[in-house]
């Protein structure tokens, strides 16, 4: 914790967005974190990315459950809306609240605990119903704000801070997704930032679910030798395969990238996505290719990273499900709520 | 932790290297601006502290003299503060240095002192300025003989016969003249010098010439000769107002000139009974010489500066003069603000009772003989040697105003150090240019978690305005001092906008776990971790590409993981100490970098 907070300067030379904001006019509260977690390393690029994709703040909503990652909703966009729900339920109020209101952009913000233990059945329906929402999920291998038990993304033989011994194999996120159906699956880690910005930037744009499993090492306890989530290991294995960046309609796509280099793959608003292969073998459009290169890899001690599969072709949950495009607050409460007598009309028809 | 196995420093841009005296120096803008190099944000830190004498001894050691310079400087580090990469007004340092002078205790046992015996070597200075004082300052304490050989009945120089007692008291300047008197230096006034042979003929060890540059230029346009009773050389009609000489002048006045001598010139007319006094410009507002806030205080007391008058001829009627003929001018400006073309676009006749001028002064070396032994070059200068300060003639030394023409006192001041280092090395028939080098000592300004010796919030503040006497009350009586000090309040509140810019990041690369967090937290987006490149790409890598090329960009050794390298535009940096603060691994600590800056004490 810092003892006061970072003051908003005005730089006479700073940049400014389409909406003439800076990137300072993007950020939270004063991170109560460690210092050096990789969390505020995640925060910042989620700041960076509304700023660069001039997002107005209040029409973004962050909603997180229980856990350091969680608490970073704090920190960025203080201008937006926000919830902090109970452990492991941030799935199903962002799916209430997109629902509700299509028109807002929704960034979930969880943890490997609050995600992959108590959470793990509503993070996988989100999956499913592709929900419109970035899902950023910030994987420590600990619970971290419960000082540093093991969670179920930890790696078999992975040695926690007071040297004893992993056993239980880990849940992998981005496979777990891809044999979910999700239509975003990403890795990236929060020591790269030129990765990781285009990468958020490119999930908000994405219709539908998009996951970033981002490896966000915990500096109070899981940053030590023999552990596989620390800043030196991850450094050491990380593998970028594909390089995502997000190009917005008014942009025409750089015709400077050689045939085959990279693919712009078109997204609902207009604008792309384009794909750079970093590595050759690497086909993110082809899901079983990609889970196959995925586990091979990782079995190898390889972490890779990168926009591992997109698929833009399926409709979200408001598409299959017919929902109003219409926000709910828009609505006169009597069209909302029409009383005892419509529900009894609606009964009818079912029975 | 230690760097893993075959970590290594990559092509690129070489490491900085902050042990090179001068980097830390300049990142401290005021201190590196100040041509004595007083280190501010270190005094400004004893003034926080209450510590007014000891900011004072600070002060005096590197610039001789606080009281007058608290009031008076030309201040070149304001414009150079800091302060002005995050809003308008830098720190009003040279103020501040007048809050240690009004409220330090008796320091006059802390002085260096008259030695018990001196050295035999015998100094003669010539002209009782901040020049010769400086020197007198340095030497005297190490057993020197000084001389101080004055025209005037009085000493200080311009310092007293030019500057205007409202901005200047006689009282400040007699305490610090005293203190370099009092450490055994000889002042004999009413003693012109008006032989440079005869002098050498004395057999001193060695001559310090300090007497200025005291002639104010002549304008010659037609009527000059006819109206000279009421029309007046600048520095010479300050002069004679300061000896009492003159006590008053016509209703009507017109200056003739807009450097600082002008404001000096205009503001003492209102003194002396004018009501109605004209600052006259030949060029546009951007082309005055004053100094902004010497043009601010005249115009507070309503004094009218017309641009764009050029002098013609004084109108003199029946033997006296009745007003003068200006060229209405109209200039063509570039976009950069330079003149391309002008015009005159017609005339006008102001009247006038007194005509002020103040358009420059010039050195007078009429009592050296041309064949003293001293070679004079360009503009019948001496020649002068610009960093031993010595002549030609080698046991002749100038500084002030009268080795490279007007300057100012700061200047003198730093003249003066050095010519007394040459004047040292040269009596002990060491070569005069021998010189001392600068260091950097560093120290950490960690005491515990998140705390450091020094108050590093970054405090919002504007610039607090000098509180002035009340327009009603200042024109009574010459002597009235204007500006009154800063209260305790306004002190209290104005040391805080210091940005302590000696306080250093100072950045140990095998430390760093790569995490980004100084990088998320600087308030300014100075730093960032990026692979090395030539200079010019490690700028823009930067979230504000660092431009101002001026200062320096900070380079790190290669990073222990990736190889890549820490990178920090010092230009913006704002001292705060964030980045230390949320590094997990102390990599960055803030550290108070000591700039030594030897004077001719240490050269035994
Ligand atoms: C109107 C005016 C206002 C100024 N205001 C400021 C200001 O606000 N701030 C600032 O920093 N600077 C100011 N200056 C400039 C500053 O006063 C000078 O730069 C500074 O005083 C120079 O110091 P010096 O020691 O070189 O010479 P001086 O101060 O000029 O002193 C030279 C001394 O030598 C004496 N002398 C000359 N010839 C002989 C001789 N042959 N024998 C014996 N004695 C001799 C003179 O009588 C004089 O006392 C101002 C100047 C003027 C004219
Ligand atoms: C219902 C419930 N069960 C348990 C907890 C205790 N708890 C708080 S945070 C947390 C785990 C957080 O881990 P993760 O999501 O990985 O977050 P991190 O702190 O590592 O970022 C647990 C188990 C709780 N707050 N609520
Ligand atoms: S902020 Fe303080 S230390 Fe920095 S340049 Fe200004 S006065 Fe000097
Ligand atoms: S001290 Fe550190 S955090 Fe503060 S402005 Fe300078 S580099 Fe940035
Ligand atoms: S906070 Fe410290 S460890 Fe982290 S990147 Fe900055 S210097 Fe390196
Ligand atoms: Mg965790």
């Amino acid at each position: 914790m810092t003892s006061f907070a970072k003051p908003n300067i005005k730089l006479k030379n700073a940049k400014h967005n389409a909406l003439g904001l800076t990137r300072h006019d993007y950020e939270g509260a004063m991170s109560t974190l460690c210092a050096g977690c990789g969390h505020d390393s995640v925060t910042a690029c989620m700041a960076k990315a509304f700023f660069e994709l001039s997002i107005e703040p209040h029409r973004a909503v962050k909603i997180s459950g229980i856990g350091c990652s969680s608490k970073t909703t704090a920190y960025f966009l203080r201008e937006a809306h926000g919830n902090n729900t109970v452990h492991g339920r941030m799935p199903s109020v962002a799916t209430g609240a997109a629902a509700a209101n299509a028109g807002l952009t929704y960034i979930g913000v969880s943890g490997d605990g609050d995600s992959l233990s108590i959470g793990m059945g509503q993070f996988a329906h989100a999956m499913r119903r592709n929900v419109n929402m970035l899902y950023m999920l910030e994987n420590n291998g600990v619970y971290g704000l419960t000082k540093g038990q093991f969670s179920a993304s930890a790696d078999i033989g992975s040695k926690s801070k007071k040297g004893e011994v992993n056993i239980a194999p880990p849940i992998d996120p981005v496979t777990l997704a891809l044999s979910l159906g999700a239509t975003f699956v990403a890795r990236a880690f929060s020591g790269d930032r030129e990765q990781l910005v285009p990468l958020i930037k490119a999930g908000l744009k994405h219709n539908g679910f998009g996951l970033i499993d981002v490896i966000s090492p915990c500096v109070s306890f899981n940053d030590h030798v023999g552990s596989t989530k620390s800043y030196a290991h991850t450094y050491k294995y990380y593998h970028p395969a594909v390089h995502a960046d997000y190009v917005p309609m008014s942009e025409e796509i750089q015709t400077s990238y050689a045939a085959g280099e990279a693919v712009p793959v078109e997204l609902h608003d207009g604008g792309s996505i384009l794909l750079r292969k970093i590595d050759e073998d690497y086909d993110p459009r082809d899901r079983g290719a990609a889970y196959a290169q995925i586990t091979e890899r990782a079995a190898q001690g390889e972490i890779v990273t990168g926009l591992l599969y997109l698929d833009e072709s399926q409709d979200d949950m408001a598409a299959v499900n017919k929902l109003t495009d219409r926000p709910l607050n828009t609505f006169p409460y009597d069209e909302l709520c029409p009383g005892a007598d419509a529900l009894i009309e609606l009964q009818k028809g079912f029975r | 932790m230690n760097a893993p196995d075959g970590w290594t420093h990559k092509d690129g841009v070489p490491p900085t290297d902050t042990n090179d005296p001068d980097y830390f120096h300049k990142v401290v803008d005021c201190q590196w601006a100040c041509p004595a190099h007083t280190p501010v944000p270190a005094y400004i830190r004893l003034i926080a502290q209450g510590r007014f004498s000891d900011a004072y001894i600070m002060n005096r050691e590197s610039n001789v003299f606080p009281g007058i310079l608290g009031r008076v400087c030309d201040r070149p580090c304001e414009p150079a503060c800091r302060r002005d990469r995050v809003e308008d007004e830098p720190v009003a340092i040279c103020r501040l240095k007048r809050v240690a002078a009004d409220h330090k205790d008796d320091i006059t046992d802390r002085l260096p002192k008259k030695p018990d015996q001196t050295n035999s070597k015998r100094i003669a200075l010539i002209g009782a300025g901040p020049a010769s004082f400086t020197v007198a300052n340095d030497l005297a304490p190490l057993g020197y003989e000084c001389t101080i050989f004055e025209r005037f009945d009085v000493p200080g120089g311009l310092m007293r016969t030019n500057i205007p007692a409202f901005r200047l008291p006689q009282s400040v300047l007699d305490e610090e003249l005293g203190y370099i008197l009092d450490m055994g230096v000889d002042l004999r006034l009413n003693t012109p010098v008006s032989s440079m042979k005869s002098l050498l003929d004395e057999g001193y060890d060695a001559v310090f010439v300090g007497t200025g540059a005291p002639k104010g230029k002549e304008l010659n346009l037609p009527g000059r000769k006819e109206g000279a009773g009421n029309i007046h050389i600048g520095i010479d009609w300050l002069e004679s107002v300061a000896f009492e000489h003159t006590k008053s002048i016509g209703k009507k006045v017109l200056i003739i000139g807009v450097g600082n001598t002008a404001m000096d010139c205009c503001r003492t007319s209102l003194r002396l009974g004018s009501d109605d006094v004209k600052v006259m410009a030949r060029k546009p507002r951007s082309f005055f010489k004053a100094s902004p806030w010497e043009l601010e205080d005249a115009e507070a007391e309503n004094i009218e500066i017309m641009v764009n008058h050029s002098p013609k001829s004084f109108v003199v009627k029946g033997g006296t003069l009745v007003g003068m003929v200006f060229e209405t001018m109209e200039y063509t400006l570039d976009e950069k603000g330079g003149i391309t073309g002008q015009n005159v676009t017609g005339e006008v006749e102001i009247p006038c009772d007194d005509v002020i001028l103040a358009i420059g002064q010039e050195n007078a070396f009429d009592w050296i003989e041309r064949d003293a032994g001293l070679e004079f070059g360009k503009w019948d200068m001496p020649v002068v040697d610009e960093m031993t300060f010595q002549s030609t003639e080698p046991r002749v030394f100038f500084g002030g105003d009268a080795a490279f023409g007007p300057k100012n006192i700061i200047w003198a001041v730093e003249h003066g150090h050095q010519a007394a280092i040459s004047i040292h090395q040269f009596c002990k028939d060491r070569m005069v240019t021998g010189r001392l080098a600068n260091e950097v000592r560093l120290s950490s300004t960690k005491m515990g978690m998140f705390e450091w010796r020094y108050s590093n919030s970054f405090d919002g503040a504007e610039r607090r305005t000098m509180p002035h006497v009340e327009l009603t009350k200042r024109f009574k009586d010459l002597g009235t001092e204007v500006e009154l000090g800063f209260t305790a309040e306004q002190a209290a509140t104005e040391v805080q906008r210091c940005l302590n810019c000696d306080i250093q990041t100072v950045f140990d690369a095998p430390l760093c776990t790569e995490c980004d967090a100084c990088i998320d937290i600087c308030p300014v987006d100075c730093l960032t971790i990026t692979p090395d490149a030539d200079e010019g790409a490690l700028r823009g890598a930067l979230e504000t590409p660092a431009t101002n090329t001026d200062q320096a960009l900070f380079v790190s050794d290669a990073l222990p993981f990736t190889e890549r390298v820490m990178i920090k535009d010092e230009n913006i940096c704002l001292h705060c100490g964030l980045c230390a603060e949320r590094c997990p691994t102390a990599a960055w600590d803030m550290q108070e970098s000591k700039i030594i800056i030897h004077h001719v004490e240490d050269m035994a």
